[in-house]
């Protein structure tokens, strides 16, 4: 099989293309994903190859553009909504919570609405309070719509595709720290499922959960302590909702510690949401109270020191594993 | 005729006052005409009645608040002006009389109970395993009472306890130190509270031995009647004649009981006493009697106690019969006012018509707290006991 | 329907104007006897009539044909009757039972029906504006000459969402015929003390759609400017805009004492009722004889009776089944 080296942004950009190609209903809409190519470059050249009908550049207007994606969905085309970033999502908040969230439910099933709504996410540049935000476990508690982080490069590529064919509304999380991110893909990847959650690396001794940006760091974090000694799993969630209970606790069962990492705010995290559920589920095989890894509860400061401090990071990741050993 | 009832107006209403009346008795209504002013929490709103009709009676007066639902008005219907439609309307009300059922009430689920697969670890508490740690239990040899059967801090403490008091199962629901603690508290009291006196009688039993023989005789063995419930029968018989022996005295006032808790003094192995009520005793007959004391005894050798036994006892019984003594005087428990006790029974010599004959006799005593009752209806009682006791068959 | 088919006038026959009045009836009765349910808690939640505004649903729908869409509001159920869903699903949707148009799970504010387009129901001020645009889109770029309606009140006009979807809807060039139902009262504020502009038709101008202000109780004007409208979208490809200018005779929804305005006014707009007003016409005219209003009150009595009837048979969804329809395939981690 052949393999191409690709960055996590030519991976989404091939999956939008992919689907437009493949399904003439698919059409992408948001702020400069056409003439300007997308704020993180991800729709680059994607105006010229398919036109103005389907990169569809629109005002400033997220509520209207995300109500209109979900207005086209379920007038049977299959929209990809872009946010330019989670901040500004919450004008178009009515629109996911109160339409997309709700249309199938409240109509007693005779409605549902396709659409995928892809958003960047994440903090890590600098960009202060207002550009900065985490807010996909927020979403996660939203009953009605599916929400996913891909983190790798298979996601990436994969996740879209069988997002736009989900009947229901998708919300795909890309950390914006992640689209130049560089690796290896199969020359042929395609769709990948969405509901389960992967183990990225296996151990033995302490279970790292996490998602989306802060899986490599996880993943940095558990060779680190495998030079300690430790053997730490990592379980990329890949989905926040649904969450995959079954591969988290059969992890926790084996492990019996579990640090989660989570780059929203700690309080009301979604980090929280998983940490009841192994309380639920494997409260008797713990030998420790389960971890959180979040950021700090104070709003994305600017200068990077303090950045850095307010968001997970490798070592403080290290450090909570090795207090669940006791070290 | 219809009902006129305060309307719903809102979800969040609940009750409405009536500010006034637009229409009178007697007066003609037609559907849509306003008939009532309402004041709610966001104001005063008018009413509309649905119905044509002649207001027959109001119901409800101005300033009067009702919850919603509450007929205010009776409506005779029929009157004419009104669009009549094809179906009058007791048929619909017929049509529509059944009533939709109910929806049913939501289910909490449980959580799973934790899986033990066999040679795997076994579910623990994480503190019943730091207080497994600290005691040197082995938790592989317990059997646990959490969800699930796994194995919590209880469990532990329950293994724990044969090293100290060489008993070999844990004693569910009474502690044998605190229970002494609670009776040197209580009889201290007694004590010190209360001035005892005591009277003592002997009591013939010719009669009750020979009726006793001859119940047991039709008896199959697991219902034969012991002499005790001939006891306590005519002791609870005795106390519902003389109340001044049969309640509490607290705050300075005997309160009599309607009623006859009789408490039955029942020692447990271990060093402990205790003392039951069986209620109504007085009321019980012989056999159901007996059955109560048996049951009480047995139940509370196992330690299973329900609190009211503890609390209700107006008296106290008390026989060291089987023990062998003669007789005892008892220490009153407080807030009770009076126990009787009852020795062994013997056969001693009496003189009946100037011949010394052996009979069956018991001796009865009575402690009574002066404060509630005298020796003089403390006579009473013994007397009426033993009165009791010579024609067992009325008991 | 081609567009010979669609005529661009409102009809003018005896039929027709009888059609009218049939529909307006209906709405009213069906109004009505919801109040009187919901005081007698069969109906419960929020619930607003639209008692007073009939001619403003009942004109537009004339000018709409089966396969285009309607999107409305929580004040929808004279929409969903003239849209053509039968009554009895739309009160047993009121009950919450589930043989209701929603499955009983939408109550008043979310009658649904996929068979007529009908897409709500819709609970947020302006929030049905943006999928009303969105249902436009899809029908452009699937080259399909479908309308699609989207009634609000003039409440909405203070929403960013009505300025940022007249924008796209005029940008875009969308088939949406934007309805403005100006009763004068978003709830209890009145129009002149929320907009600094209160001729409403005049802000879709500038927006660049062409819009016109009809008299909303006119239910023979509302029509005719309605068809009006719809066949110059089919002409131009470009959204249109009609404020109707009605009045609501009761209050916001049941709970409102109506401190915000007089019963004078009340009483004055009653005596100008869109019901009123063609039954006045129409005698003058000779379209409506004596006789005709009271086979037509027959008739719409015998509906709605039975409407509630069926409602009243209705059964209750059962409780083990309720999480559905919240996605097509719950995982079992929904739980």
């Amino acid at each position: 099989m052949t393999e191409i080296t690709t960055t996590y942004r030519e991976a989404v950009r091939g999956a939008i293309r992919e689907a437009m190609q493949k399904d003439e209903r698919v059409f992408l809409m948001g702020e400069d994903v056409g003439r300007y190519g997308g704020c993180y470059a991800v729709s680059m050249g994607l105006l010229e190859e398919f036109g103005e009908d389907r990169i569809r550049d629109t005002p400033l207007s997220e509520s209207a553009f995300t109500g209109a994606g979900i207005g086209a969905a379920m007038g049977g085309m299959r929209p990809i909504v872009e946010v330019m970033t989670v901040n500004f999502s919450l004008l178009a908040l009515d629109q996911i919570m109160n339409t997309a969230a709700t249309f199938r439910h409240m109509s007693g099933g005779q409605f549902n609405v396709p659409v995928v709504i892809r958003m960047a996410t994440g903090a890590g540049k600098q960009l202060a309070a207002q550009h900065s935000h985490s807010l996909e476990g927020w979403f996660a508690h939203i009953p009605g719509i599916r929400v996913v982080a891909p983190a790798t490069l298979e996601d990436a590529r994969g996740m879209l595709w069988t997002a736009l064919e989900d009947p229901d509304p998708v919300l795909i999380f890309e950390n914006a720290l992640l689209y130049n991110r560089q690796g290896t893909l199969a020359a042929d990847a395609g769709p990948v499922d969405l509901d389960r959650a992967a183990v990225r690396r296996e151990g033995d001794q302490v279970t790292l959960v996490t998602y989306g940006g802060s899986l490599f760091k996880a993943l940095d974090a558990a060779e680190a302590l495998a030079g300690d000694g430790i053997s730490a799993e990592v379980i990329d969630l890949r989905t926040l909702r649904p969450l995959d209970d079954a591969t988290i606790i059969a992890s926790v069962r084996k492990t019996r510690r579990a640090v989660i990492v989570d780059e929203g705010w700690r309080s009301g995290s979604l980090a929280a949401e998983i940490s009841a559920r192994i309380m639920e589920q494997a409260f008797w095989e713990l030998d420790a109270p389960v971890c959180r890894v979040c950021s700090a509860e104070v709003p994305i400061p600017y200068p990077k020191h303090l950045e850095d401090a307010a968001i997970p990071q490798v070592p403080g990741i290290v450090q909570a594993a090795r207090a669940t050993l006791g070290k | 005729m219809a009902l006129f009832k305060m309307p719903s107006l809102g979800a969040d209403m609940e009750a409405g006052t009536l500010v006034e009346w637009l229409v009178g008795e007697g007066e003609t209504v037609r559907r849509g005409d306003i008939i009532a002013v309402v004041e709610t929490q966001k104001g005063a709103i008018e009413i509309e009645v649905f119905k044509n009709g002649t207001v027959s009676q109001l119901l409800l007066q101005p300033g009067e608040t009702v919850p919603v639902g509450t007929p205010m008005a009776e409506i005779d219907g029929g009157a004419a002006g009104e669009p009549a439609p094809a179906a009058p309307a007791p048929e619909r009300a017929a049509r529509l009389s059944a009533k939709p059922a109910e929806p049913e009430r939501p289910v909490a689920t449980a959580p799973p109970p934790p899986r033990a697969k066999a040679g795997e670890r076994v579910p623990a508490s994480p503190a019943a395993r730091r207080l497994a740690a600290e005691k040197g239990v082995n938790l592989a040899a317990l059997k646990g009472s959490g969800p699930g059967g796994a194995i919590v801090s209880a469990d532990v403490l329950a293994a724990e306890q044969p090293a100290k008091l060489g008993a070999a199962p844990s004693r569910r629901g009474l502690d044998m130190d605190e229970m002494r603690k609670a009776i040197a508290a209580a009889m201290a009291r007694s004590k010190r509270e209360i001035p005892h006196y005591y009277l003592q009688h002997s009591i013939d039993l010719e009669a009750a031995t020979t009726w006793l023989a001859e119940a047991n005789a039709e008896r199959t063995p697991p219902e034969r009647l012991l002499m005790a419930a001939l006891f306590v029968k005519a002791t609870a018989l005795a106390l519902k004649q003389y109340p001044e022996f049969n309640g509490h005295f607290v705050d300075g006032r005997m309160e009599r009981s309607e009623s006859v808790h009789l408490g039955v003094a029942v020692a447990i192995r271990g060093g402990g006493l205790i003392a039951p009520a069986i209620h109504d005793a007085d009321t019980l007959d012989v056999g159901s009697l007996m059955a109560a004391l048996k049951d009480v005894t047995a139940r509370m050798r196992a330690g299973r106690v329900r609190s009211s036994e503890l609390t209700d006892p107006t008296a106290t019984f008390s026989s060291l019969g089987d023990r062998g003594v003669e007789g005892l005087w008892g220490v009153i428990y407080p807030p009770q006012v009076a126990l009787v006790g009852f020795g062994k029974v013997l056969s001693r010599p009496a003189v009946i018509n100037d011949q010394v004959v052996p009979r069956p006799q018991v001796q009865v005593s009575l402690s009574g707290d002066h404060r509630a009752n005298d020796g003089h209806r403390g006579a009473l009682l013994l007397n009426a006991i033993d009165k009791l006791l010579q024609s067992p068959e009325a008991l | 329907m081609t567009t010979a088919e669609r005529p661009a006038r409102a009809v003018v026959s005896r039929s027709h104007i009888l059609e009218l009045l049939t529909q307006m009836v209906r709405i009213r009765r069906f109004e009505e006897k919801c109040a009187e349910l919901y005081t007698q808690e069969k109906i419960r939640g929020f619930l607003h009539l639209y008692i007073g505004e009939e001619a403003v649903a009942t004109g537009v729908m004339q000018a709409l044909t089966p396969e285009d869409a309607v999107v409305a509001t929580y004040r929808e159920h004279g929409h969903a009757i003239a849209r053509g869903i039968p009554m009895t699903k739309i009160m047993a949707e009121m009950y919450g039972k589930q043989e209701g148009c929603s499955q009983g799970r939408g109550g008043s504010m979310h009658i649904f029906d996929a068979d007529t387009r009908f897409y709500g129901g819709n609970a947020i001020v302006g929030g049905g504006l943006p999928l009303a645009i969105g249902l436009a889109l899809a029908d452009k770029m699937q080259k399909r000459s479908r309308v699609t309606a989207c009634f609000f009140g003039e409440g909405a006009a203070a929403e960013g969402e009505f300025h940022e979807s007249l924008n796209l809807a005029s940008l875009w060039k969308l088939p949406v015929l934007f309805v403005c139902e100006n009763n004068l009262y978003a709830m209890g504020t009145a129009l002149d003390r929320s907009e600094a502009e209160t001729d409403i038709h005049k802000k879709a101008e500038g927006y660049r759609i062409a819009s016109r202000a009809v008299d909303g109780m006119n239910v023979v004007e509302v029509e005719g400017a309605a068809r009006e409208a719809v066949a110059a979208i089919h002409e131009t490809a470009q959204p249109h805009f009609l404020e109707c200018r009605t009045y609501r005779f009761r209050p916001h929804s049941m709970f409102d004492p109506q401190l915000y305005r007089t019963k004078e006014e009340v009483e004055a707009a009653r005596g100008h009722g869109p019901i009123k007003r063609l039954l006045d016409w129409g005698s003058e005219t000779g379209f409506i004889h004596p006789s005709d209003l009271e086979a037509i009150e027959i008739a719409v009595a015998q509906e709605v009776d039975a409407a509630v009837a069926f409602a009243e048979a209705g059964t209750w969804e059962p409780v083990k089944d309720l999480i559905r329809d919240v996605v097509a395939a719950p995982a079992e981690a929904w739980r």
